[in-house]
């Protein structure tokens, strides 16, 4: 299977501080499987990373063609890191097309380890390679490994009773096995996840077990190999850490919050990318006394939330842009009939179907201002996978309050990306406060709480509560129907209050960075780690840049006009076209420079250093380079 | 729907309310006349013989002038927004099973605009009661025609007559695999009053068409069947288990002739004619029954369809109760996960 070679041990290690892989195959050759593997593995062992999987919105495109290519790039390291790295410094190409699409993105001489068995005529063709690209010496300025990964692997798997499909779909282990042994990372964390993954078909756990093993020796006996990496762990905060994404924190939170609070959890939802995780992930917390509803559309999925609201339970529903502009018309009810509701909005890029798998943070306006009627919701936006968890107990920490429609705002990046994280204990956790109509306080559905002009939250089953309560405008006294005009403006402007109050109640926004100076970044959302690292590295060359990210989106934070006034500058980076800055302008009347990133993927920190340059005039205008 | 109420109070613990104790301050805003009243009467007049306290009880609605009626009932009321009140109403029962639930709606907002989740509503036997008001027009809109109005009816909208074909409700929810089907007519409030009884006691799904006169914009839709002096004639009044005879004295009946019905006058006997089923779990025999239409055939009342099956805001909970039988839930070890590591 390998080649003899006098000492296995001869390669020299090389220890580095950070290192960036990207796995790249077609989409059915199992790259989300094996970044995710290697990002478990990695995590355990103890370095801070971050992760993109990038995957086509086809399920199953083309076998070979460049459209069918997914990706799953993680960047790991013994320091403190904010994103999954501009560019790799090592490439997986399972095959040409994988080559084809990722080999721009590989830093000059990096590693680069193709299956040469993959690379024959039809491939090629498929890839739209005239030569094979292995043989005419255009990689000659990347450290290539050519391995037969089909051939070696098939060879690892002879004697097992499987068809050549299954043993070729496993030969993403023998890739595992190779880089997990290249970086020096022990394979006992993917055994474990296999061994009980595959518990009930022994015949393919056998299979991926051997690929694994046959791949971890081949770089362990080849004489192919002539170094290996080692990043030892990361310098973080004690305690205990997990691997978690976006999308998992997110459910988790919701679970969290209604353990917390004493009030079952009731989500609706359409199936909707890159959402659908949270509705598999809650379907399967019961025994946490969720309820779980795959609705008919996302009308329907709003509108059980709101009944759900209306029982008097935590009533959340989720969705990504296209669904949330089908649930205007719903959450305009709730803002009308005064009802707590949280709504998930997992952005992607649109408009319309957009990119359905590529992330976006396009629908902050459209969560601000997409319903008819002055009609104002709170809007709150993790910064990374891990905040998730956070936001989605403030979300409902802000919607049982104030008796308001709460809107998450999380994206793809931030769903399908990862990152080590400690673990909270319960007891740290700030408390979810409700109450149901309380009959000592409150005489009818509609007496409001002083001090957050919150409704009494009257729900079946309360004696002497009964009261009938809709769409149409009411009495700000008793909640008849009132059409009066004076009555309209009144709770025009309570309805905006009430919304305006939430910021007495949530924290001021914190600026990393000299307290005042020439330029602010201003963010928001899953650009976090970029425009955070692009502040660090400036400031390390002795810029006086500074960043600030907002996690309340509506209403701001009390400080946040003071905190742009001491800066010179105001820019203002989004994975839109300007969202963030229009409310910035619009709101301060502050010159915020608008920086925009309409790509379905993330901005690079060199992509926001550039824009810094420039911006502070030390550098030239600032281009991108897709 | 369940008569015990969710603290699990015996019958004979909760107070014997009367009509008057289910009519709300509300000032009823129909027009003079519409048959919106009867219906509103006829529920009133029923809902103290379920023996369920009025804040037990949910009435939720969409949007049209047979959407005001929660306004009108003293119980809770959810007057939503077009089209949606089955999704309302699923939301609402399947958090908190032991509710019961009535849905009001009309043509246009249960068959138009919202004709997808009353669809669903029905498949999936959630424990409601739907109610649907049908009076072949848009009152609200001042007078569209509607899924209901008969192909040629001439309206604001169809100056011409309108070049669309109606929908039966009776069929639609048939299809939809509604557990209970039942027509009655605003202007027979002994037959209405006693429908909705049925109705609301039912277990999972049920779906009451009302035919109701809107005597400002499709005054006399059903005049030609319902009015008293020919109801007798051009309607039949189905019940379970008992042959189809009509007329004043019984002279008219209808026996099935392969899957086609006939109208047999002054039969011999019952053994020839069609002997009326509600349980059978086919629709063939109610889809036959429903395509019955004046002048043709006489127009069916009552109770088509009436079958048990399990609902689905009680599967939904039996679920929670299994999973909640295995060892105590620990949201602590949910937050870790299954894989950790130590930081020291």
């Amino acid at each position: 299977m390998t080649t003899e070679i006098e000492s296995p041990l001869s390669e020299a290690t090389t220890t580095r501080d950070r290192v960036t892989i990207r796995f790249a195959g077609d989409s059915g050759d199992g790259m989300q499987l094996t970044g995710t593997q290697f990002t478990r593995t990695t995590a355990v062992y103890g370095n801070d990373l971050a992760t993109l999987p990038d995957y086509p919105a086809e399920i199953r495109a083309p076998t070979g063609s460049l459209p069918g290519v997914s990706g799953f790039q993680l960047s790991f390291s013994s320091n403190d890191i904010h994103t999954p790295g501009d560019n790799p410094d090592a490439l997986v190409a399972m095959n040409p097309a994988a080559l084809k699409t990722n080999l721009g993105d590989l830093v000059p001489g990096g590693l680069l380890i193709v299956d040469e068995g993959e690379f024959n005529a039809t491939n090629l063709r498929k890839a739209g390679y005239e030569e094979n690209p292995l043989e005419d010496g255009s990689l000659s300025s990347y450290r290539l490994m050519r391995i037969d990964i089909t051939k070696n692997n098939a060879d690892a798997l002879d004697g097992l009773e499987l068809g050549a499909k299954e043993r070729f779909r496993s030969r993403n282990f023998y890739a595992l096995g190779l880089v997990l042994w290249l970086f020096s990372r022990p394979m006992d964390t993917v055994v474990r996840w296999a061994t009980d993954k595959f518990k009930r078909n022994p015949v393919v756990l056998e299979a991926n077990l051997r690929a694994l093993r046959a791949g971890n020796a081949f770089g362990e006996t080849s004489e192919l190999v002539h170094e290996r990496y080692e990043v030892p762990p990361a310098e973080v905060a004690p305690g205990v850490y997990r691997h978690i994404s976006g999308n998992e924190a997110t459910a988790l939170g919701f679970v969290t919050a209604s353990h917390l609070a004493g009030l079952p959890l009731f989500y609706a939802s359409y199936p909707i990318t890159p959402a659908s995780d949270v509705l598999h992930e809650l379907a399967s917390f019961k025994r946490f006394g969720v309820k779980t509803m795959q609705a008919e559309d996302e009308i329907s999925a709003v509108c059980a939330a709101i009944g759900a609201s209306y029982a008097g339970q935590m009533a959340l529903t989720g969705t990504s842009g296209p669904g949330l502009a089908l649930k205007s018309e719903g959450l305009n009810l709730a803002v009308m009939a005064e009802l707590p509701l949280v709504i998930l909005d997992v952005q992607r890029a649109g408009p319309s179907t957009g990119m359905p798998t590529k992330t976006e943070q396009a629908d902050l306006l459209q969560a601000m201002y997409g319903r008819n009627g002055d009609s104002p919701v709170a809007i709150i936006a993790p910064s990374t996978p891990g905040d998730c968890f956070w936001m989605a107990i403030e979300a409902f920490r802000i919607a049982l309050k104030y008796m308001v429609p709460v809107i998450i705002l999380s994206d793809g990046y931030l769903a399908n990306g990862s990152q080590p994280w400690l673990i909270p204990q319960l007891a740290d956790i700030p408390p979810v406060e409700w109450s149901h109509a309380d009959p000592g306080s409150a005489s009818h559905a509609y007496e409001r709480d002083p001090e957050t002009l919150a409704r009494a939250w009257a729900v079946p089953g309360q004696a002497g509560f009964e009261h009938r309560v809709g769409g149409l405008e009411k009495s700000y006294e008793t909640g008849d129907i009132n059409y009066e005009p004076g009555n309209h403006h009144k709770m025009t402007l309570t309805r905006a209050e009430r919304v305006a109050k939430v910021a007495n109640d949530i924290p001021d926004i914190e600026v990393t960075g000299p307290q005042q100076g020439d330029l602010l970044l201003l963010g928001w959302g899953g650009t976090y780690g970029a425009i955070t690292s692009a502040g660090e590295r400036a400031r390390s060359e002795g810029k006086s840049v500074a960043s600030a990210h907002i996690r309340h989106l509506n209403p701001f934070p009390s400080n946040l006009g003071e905190i742009l006034s001491r800066y010179d500058k105001v820019l203002v980076p989004e994975l839109n076209n300007g969202q963030l800055s229009v409310l910035v302008r619009s709101q301060f009347l502050v010159d915020a420079i608008p920086f925009n990133k309409i790509a379905g993927q993330p901005f690079k920190i060199t992509e926001i250093c550039g824009k810094i340059d420039e911006v502070l005039g030390v550098g030239g205008p600032f281009e991108f380079e897709f | 729907m369940t008569a015990a109420s969710s603290n699990g109070a015996l019958d004979e613990e909760i107070p014997l309310l009367t009509r008057k104790d289910f009519v709300s301050d509300q000032e009823v805003r129909w027009c003079p006349g519409c048959g919106d009243y009867s219906i509103l009467a006829q529920m009133q007049k029923t809902l103290p013989g379920l023996r369920i306290p009025r804040e037990e009880i949910v009435f939720v609605s969409g949007i049209g002038c047979s959407s005001r009626f929660p306004y009108y009932v003293n119980t809770y009321g959810f007057h939503t927004i077009h089209g949606r009140a089955p999704a309302i109403a699923t939301g609402l029962k399947t958090a908190r099973p032991e509710l019961t639930v009535f849905v009001i709606t009309g043509d246009g907002d249960g068959l138009s605009i919202g004709g997808n989740h009353l669809m669903h509503l029905l498949r999936r036997n959630v424990d409601v009661t739907v109610v649907l008001f049908n009076n072949r027009i848009y009152g609200l809109t001042k007078g569209q025609y509607s899924p209901t109005s008969p192909i040629g009816k001439v309206t604001k909208s169809a100056p011409m007559g309108t070049t669309e074909n109606p929908l039966d409700p009776i069929k639609l929810a048939l299809a939809a695999g509604a557990t209970f089907v039942a027509r009655s007519v605003d202007r027979d409030t002994k037959h209405l009053e006693s429908t909705l009884a049925t109705a609301a006691q039912h277990k999972g799904a049920a779906f009451v068409e009302v035919f109701q006169n809107c005597n400002i914009y499709n005054d006399g839709a059903f005049a030609s069947f319902a009015d008293k002096d020919v109801r007798q004639d051009r309607m039949v009044y189905l019940e379970n288990g008992k042959p189809l005879r009509y007329g004043k004295h019984l002279e008219h009946g209808i026996r099935l002739n392969g899957f086609q019905p006939e109208v047999v006058e002054n039969p011999m006997s019952d053994g020839e004619l069609l002997v009326h089923d509600t349980s059978r779990e086919d629709i063939a025999l109610p889809m036959i029954l429903s395509g019955m239409d004046y002048p043709d055939f006489p127009v069916p009342l009552g109770v088509f369809r009436q079958v048990e099956r399990e609902t689905y805001d009680g599967l939904v909970q039996d679920q929670i109760d299994v999973s909640r039988l295995s060892p105590e839930p620990d949201i602590e070890a949910l937050i870790a996960g299954p894989e950790t590591w130590n930081v020291l």
